[in-house]
Protein backbone atom coordinates (compact mmCIF):
# COMPACT_ATOMS: atom_id res chain seq x y z
CA UNK A 1 0.00 0.00 0.00
CA UNK A 2 1.16 3.54 -0.95
CA UNK A 3 0.39 6.71 1.37
CA UNK A 4 0.15 10.26 1.14
CA UNK A 5 1.84 10.91 4.68
CA UNK A 6 2.47 14.99 3.94
CA UNK A 7 0.99 17.26 1.53
CA UNK A 8 1.07 20.82 1.10
CA UNK A 9 -0.65 22.89 -0.94
CA UNK A 10 0.30 26.89 -1.42
CA UNK A 11 -2.27 28.95 -3.43
CA UNK A 12 -4.11 32.25 -3.11
CA UNK A 13 -1.35 33.72 -0.40
CA UNK A 14 -1.57 30.61 2.22
CA UNK A 15 0.39 27.92 2.96
CA UNK A 16 -1.18 24.79 3.91
CA UNK A 17 0.56 21.86 5.40
CA UNK A 18 -1.97 18.15 5.92
CA UNK A 19 -5.21 20.50 5.87
CA UNK A 20 -3.37 23.05 8.42
CA UNK A 21 -2.80 26.35 7.56
CA UNK A 22 0.39 27.28 8.40
CA UNK A 23 1.08 31.04 7.02
CA UNK A 24 -1.24 33.64 5.58
CA UNK A 25 -0.15 37.09 4.21
CA UNK A 26 -2.79 38.84 2.69
CA UNK A 27 -0.11 41.81 1.15
CA UNK A 28 1.62 42.08 -1.98
CA UNK A 29 2.07 40.16 -4.90
CA UNK A 30 4.17 36.42 -5.90
CA UNK A 31 7.73 37.54 -4.80
CA UNK A 32 6.94 39.07 -1.72
CA UNK A 33 4.93 36.77 -0.63
CA UNK A 34 6.97 33.97 -1.26
CA UNK A 35 9.79 36.15 0.32
CA UNK A 36 7.10 36.36 3.42
CA UNK A 37 6.67 32.54 3.50
CA UNK A 38 10.45 31.50 3.18
CA UNK A 39 10.95 33.90 6.49
CA UNK A 40 7.94 33.02 8.17
CA UNK A 41 9.59 29.53 8.07
CA UNK A 42 12.70 30.53 9.32
CA UNK A 43 14.40 28.86 6.33
CA UNK A 44 18.21 29.58 5.79
CA UNK A 45 19.53 28.58 2.29
CA UNK A 46 20.76 31.98 0.44
CA UNK A 47 20.24 30.42 -2.89
CA UNK A 48 16.63 30.50 -2.91
CA UNK A 49 17.17 34.67 -3.02
CA UNK A 50 18.51 33.52 -6.32
CA UNK A 51 15.22 31.09 -7.89
CA UNK A 52 12.73 32.41 -10.29
CA UNK A 53 9.95 32.52 -8.95
CA UNK A 54 8.73 28.57 -10.54
CA UNK A 55 11.91 27.62 -8.58
CA UNK A 56 11.34 29.71 -5.35
CA UNK A 57 7.80 28.49 -5.29
CA UNK A 58 8.36 24.78 -5.57
CA UNK A 59 11.63 24.62 -3.30
CA UNK A 60 9.06 26.53 -0.72
CA UNK A 61 6.31 23.79 -1.00
CA UNK A 62 8.63 21.02 -1.01
CA UNK A 63 10.65 22.76 2.24
CA UNK A 64 7.03 22.58 4.43
CA UNK A 65 6.40 19.29 2.88
CA UNK A 66 9.67 18.11 4.21
CA UNK A 67 9.67 19.20 7.70
CA UNK A 68 9.31 16.47 10.11
CA UNK A 69 9.45 13.84 7.11
CA UNK A 70 12.18 11.97 5.71
CA UNK A 71 14.54 12.15 8.51
CA UNK A 72 18.03 11.82 7.85
CA UNK A 73 19.12 7.97 6.99
CA UNK A 74 15.71 6.99 6.45
CA UNK A 75 15.86 6.45 2.65
CA UNK A 76 19.14 6.12 0.65
CA UNK A 77 19.70 9.09 -2.17
CA UNK A 78 18.35 6.80 -4.72
CA UNK A 79 15.48 5.74 -2.78
CA UNK A 80 13.72 9.15 -3.23
CA UNK A 81 12.21 10.57 -6.71
CA UNK A 82 10.41 13.84 -7.60
CA UNK A 83 7.71 13.88 -10.24
CA UNK A 84 6.09 17.23 -11.00
CA UNK A 85 3.91 18.97 -13.03
CA UNK A 86 2.16 21.93 -14.50
CA UNK A 87 0.39 24.10 -17.18
CA UNK A 88 2.85 26.94 -17.99
CA UNK A 89 6.43 25.12 -18.33
CA UNK A 90 8.82 27.25 -17.68
CA UNK A 91 7.35 30.07 -19.44
CA UNK A 92 7.16 32.73 -16.79
CA UNK A 93 11.06 32.61 -16.83
CA UNK A 94 11.42 32.04 -20.40
CA UNK A 95 9.28 35.84 -20.86
CA UNK A 96 11.03 37.49 -18.14
CA UNK A 97 14.82 36.20 -20.33
CA UNK A 98 13.34 36.52 -23.43
CA UNK A 99 12.92 40.66 -22.30
CA UNK A 100 16.23 40.81 -20.44
CA UNK A 101 17.83 39.63 -24.25
CA UNK A 102 17.07 42.88 -25.54
CA UNK A 103 19.79 44.55 -23.55
CA UNK A 104 22.20 41.98 -22.16
CA UNK A 105 21.01 38.59 -21.83
CA UNK A 106 20.66 37.15 -17.73
CA UNK A 107 22.51 34.52 -17.52
CA UNK A 108 20.92 33.75 -14.00
CA UNK A 109 17.65 33.81 -15.78
CA UNK A 110 18.99 31.88 -18.82
CA UNK A 111 19.56 28.79 -15.84
CA UNK A 112 15.91 28.54 -15.18
CA UNK A 113 14.52 28.33 -18.57
CA UNK A 114 13.53 24.56 -18.19
CA UNK A 115 10.85 24.10 -15.82
CA UNK A 116 12.63 20.88 -14.36
CA UNK A 117 15.27 23.47 -12.69
CA UNK A 118 12.76 23.25 -9.41
CA UNK A 119 13.85 19.54 -9.70
CA UNK A 120 17.18 20.20 -9.28
CA UNK A 121 17.63 22.87 -6.83
CA UNK A 122 15.37 20.58 -4.47
CA UNK A 123 17.45 17.69 -5.48
CA UNK A 124 20.76 19.82 -4.33
CA UNK A 125 19.29 20.61 -1.06
CA UNK A 126 18.12 17.35 0.08
CA UNK A 127 21.21 15.18 -1.77
CA UNK A 128 18.52 13.16 -3.84
CA UNK A 129 19.33 11.28 -6.39
CA UNK A 130 16.19 9.05 -7.35
CA UNK A 131 13.84 8.98 -10.60
CA UNK A 132 13.16 12.56 -11.12
CA UNK A 133 10.37 14.09 -13.92
CA UNK A 134 8.35 16.89 -14.91
CA UNK A 135 4.91 16.71 -17.18
CA UNK A 136 3.19 18.96 -18.70
CA UNK A 137 -0.86 19.38 -18.51
CA UNK A 138 -3.67 21.73 -19.03
CA UNK A 139 -4.74 21.18 -15.85
CA UNK A 140 -4.08 18.49 -12.66
CA UNK A 141 -3.80 15.39 -13.50
CA UNK A 142 -4.47 13.26 -10.79
CA UNK A 143 -5.00 9.83 -12.59
CA UNK A 144 -1.28 10.09 -14.57
CA UNK A 145 0.21 10.90 -11.60
CA UNK A 146 -1.45 8.40 -9.45
CA UNK A 147 -0.32 5.65 -12.34
CA UNK A 148 3.28 7.28 -13.25
CA UNK A 149 4.79 7.10 -9.68
CA UNK A 150 2.85 3.98 -8.52
CA UNK A 151 4.86 2.62 -11.39
CA UNK A 152 8.18 3.45 -10.37
CA UNK A 153 7.26 2.14 -6.88
CA UNK A 154 5.81 -1.09 -8.17
CA UNK A 155 9.00 -1.69 -10.32
CA UNK A 156 11.03 -1.15 -6.89
CA UNK A 157 12.66 2.13 -8.25
CA UNK A 158 11.28 4.44 -5.42
CA UNK A 159 10.88 4.18 -1.76
CA UNK A 160 9.99 7.48 -1.46
CA UNK A 161 8.47 9.66 -3.82
CA UNK A 162 7.31 13.76 -3.65
CA UNK A 163 5.02 14.93 -6.83
CA UNK A 164 2.58 17.09 -7.43
CA UNK A 165 1.97 20.60 -9.36
CA UNK A 166 3.89 23.34 -9.66
CA UNK A 167 2.20 26.16 -11.44
CA UNK A 168 3.52 29.56 -11.65
CA UNK A 169 2.99 32.11 -14.44
CA UNK A 170 3.50 35.89 -13.45
CA UNK A 171 0.86 36.23 -10.20
CA UNK A 172 -1.03 33.50 -11.26
CA UNK A 173 0.61 30.53 -9.12
CA UNK A 174 -0.09 27.23 -7.00
CA UNK A 175 1.86 24.09 -5.72
CA UNK A 176 0.43 21.42 -4.60
CA UNK A 177 3.03 18.66 -3.09
CA UNK A 178 2.17 15.49 -1.97
CA UNK A 179 5.08 12.95 -0.09
CA UNK A 180 4.23 9.38 -1.33
CA UNK A 181 5.74 6.61 1.06
CA UNK A 182 5.13 2.79 1.46
CA UNK A 183 6.25 2.54 5.47
CA UNK A 184 3.28 3.57 7.97
CA UNK A 185 5.74 3.23 10.90
CA UNK A 186 5.66 6.18 13.23
CA UNK A 187 3.14 7.91 10.84
CA UNK A 188 0.93 9.17 13.54
CA UNK A 189 2.95 11.12 15.50
CA UNK A 190 4.88 12.53 12.49
CA UNK A 191 2.86 15.61 11.38
CA UNK A 192 0.14 17.94 13.03
CA UNK A 193 -2.80 17.13 10.53
CA UNK A 194 -6.66 18.02 9.53
CA UNK A 195 -6.81 14.51 8.51
CA UNK A 196 -8.94 11.46 10.41
CA UNK A 197 -6.42 9.22 9.00
CA UNK A 198 -3.16 9.28 6.68
CA UNK A 199 -4.91 8.99 2.93
CA UNK A 200 -3.98 6.23 0.70
CA UNK A 201 -2.11 7.53 -2.18
CA UNK A 202 -4.90 7.74 -4.68
CA UNK A 203 -6.24 9.64 -7.37
CA UNK A 204 -9.36 10.44 -5.63
CA UNK A 205 -7.44 11.34 -2.56
CA UNK A 206 -4.99 13.59 -4.47
CA UNK A 207 -7.43 15.45 -6.18
CA UNK A 208 -9.28 15.77 -3.03
CA UNK A 209 -6.20 17.31 -1.31
CA UNK A 210 -5.61 19.54 -4.54
CA UNK A 211 -8.81 20.87 -4.38
CA UNK A 212 -9.95 21.53 -0.81
CA UNK A 213 -6.80 22.35 0.88
CA UNK A 214 -6.70 25.61 -0.68
CA UNK A 215 -9.25 26.28 1.76
CA UNK B 1 38.42 54.11 -5.08
CA UNK B 2 36.84 53.90 -1.85
CA UNK B 3 34.04 55.18 -3.46
CA UNK B 4 33.69 52.83 -6.35
CA UNK B 5 34.37 50.11 -4.02
CA UNK B 6 31.29 51.09 -2.30
CA UNK B 7 28.83 51.58 -5.48
CA UNK B 8 30.24 47.82 -6.59
CA UNK B 9 29.30 46.36 -3.46
CA UNK B 10 25.75 47.82 -3.77
CA UNK B 11 25.91 46.57 -7.12
CA UNK B 12 26.87 43.04 -6.31
CA UNK B 13 24.38 42.79 -3.98
CA UNK B 14 21.70 43.77 -6.73
CA UNK B 15 22.56 42.11 -9.68
CA UNK B 16 22.85 39.13 -7.68
CA UNK B 17 19.82 38.91 -5.67
CA UNK B 18 22.15 38.71 -2.66
CA UNK B 19 19.53 39.52 0.00
CA UNK B 20 20.93 38.76 3.16
CA UNK B 21 24.00 40.64 2.53
CA UNK B 22 24.98 43.99 3.23
CA UNK B 23 27.02 46.02 1.73
CA UNK B 24 29.31 46.88 4.86
CA UNK B 25 29.06 42.85 5.25
CA UNK B 26 31.57 42.77 2.46
CA UNK B 27 35.32 43.18 2.73
CA UNK B 28 37.58 45.18 0.28
CA UNK B 29 39.73 42.64 -0.12
CA UNK B 30 37.30 39.54 0.54
CA UNK B 31 37.50 36.62 -1.58
CA UNK B 32 34.20 36.29 -4.05
CA UNK B 33 33.86 32.74 -4.49
CA UNK B 34 33.64 29.76 -3.42
CA UNK B 35 35.36 30.15 0.77
CA UNK B 36 34.21 34.12 0.48
CA UNK B 37 30.97 35.22 -0.46
CA UNK B 38 30.36 31.61 -2.37
CA UNK B 39 29.68 33.01 -5.38
CA UNK B 40 29.34 30.36 -8.71
CA UNK B 41 29.78 30.19 -12.30
CA UNK B 42 26.53 31.72 -13.10
CA UNK B 43 27.38 34.97 -10.63
CA UNK B 44 30.72 35.04 -12.26
CA UNK B 45 28.49 35.52 -15.77
CA UNK B 46 26.19 38.17 -13.40
CA UNK B 47 29.48 40.08 -12.85
CA UNK B 48 30.61 40.09 -16.23
CA UNK B 49 27.37 41.25 -17.57
CA UNK B 50 27.28 44.25 -14.81
CA UNK B 51 30.60 45.65 -15.97
CA UNK B 52 29.15 45.64 -19.50
CA UNK B 53 26.11 47.07 -18.74
CA UNK B 54 27.19 49.65 -15.40
CA UNK B 55 30.44 50.73 -16.91
CA UNK B 56 30.54 49.54 -20.67
CA UNK B 57 33.74 47.80 -20.46
CA UNK B 58 33.68 44.11 -21.66
CA UNK B 59 35.90 41.31 -20.37
CA UNK B 60 38.60 41.22 -23.22
CA UNK B 61 39.70 37.83 -21.82
CA UNK B 62 38.03 35.18 -19.94
CA UNK B 63 41.27 33.81 -18.23
CA UNK B 64 41.69 37.06 -17.02
CA UNK B 65 38.14 36.60 -14.92
CA UNK B 66 39.72 34.76 -11.66
CA UNK B 67 41.87 37.64 -11.65
CA UNK B 68 39.45 40.47 -11.58
CA UNK B 69 36.74 38.73 -9.72
CA UNK B 70 39.05 37.90 -6.90
CA UNK B 71 37.82 40.63 -4.41
CA UNK B 72 35.73 44.06 -5.15
CA UNK B 73 39.22 45.77 -4.94
CA UNK B 74 40.33 43.92 -7.97
CA UNK B 75 36.99 44.57 -9.91
CA UNK B 76 37.50 48.64 -8.55
CA UNK B 77 41.42 48.35 -10.22
CA UNK B 78 39.93 46.89 -13.41
CA UNK B 79 37.46 49.16 -13.73
CA UNK B 80 39.90 52.42 -13.12
CA UNK B 81 42.30 51.15 -15.70
CA UNK B 82 40.18 50.62 -18.49
CA UNK B 83 38.13 53.42 -17.96
CA UNK B 84 41.47 55.61 -18.16
CA UNK B 85 42.54 53.57 -21.56
CA UNK B 86 38.91 54.61 -22.68
CA UNK B 87 38.97 57.99 -22.16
Amino acid sequence: MKYITTATVISQQKAYKNGICLFADEDGALPAFLIAAYRHFGFNYPRFYKMDNLAKLGWLASEILLQGSLESGRYQPEEVGIVFSNASSSLDADLKYFESARDIASPSLFVYTLPNIVIGEICIKHKFKGESAFFIFESFNADFLEKYVSGLFNSNILQACICGWVECIENEYKAALFLVETDMNELKDRQASAWDSVPLFTKDNLNKIYHLSNG
Amino acid sequence: MDKLMQDLKVQIIAQLNLQDVKPEDIGDDQALFVEGLGLDSIDALELIVLLQQQYKIKLSNAEDGPKVFRSVRTIAEYITTHQSQNT
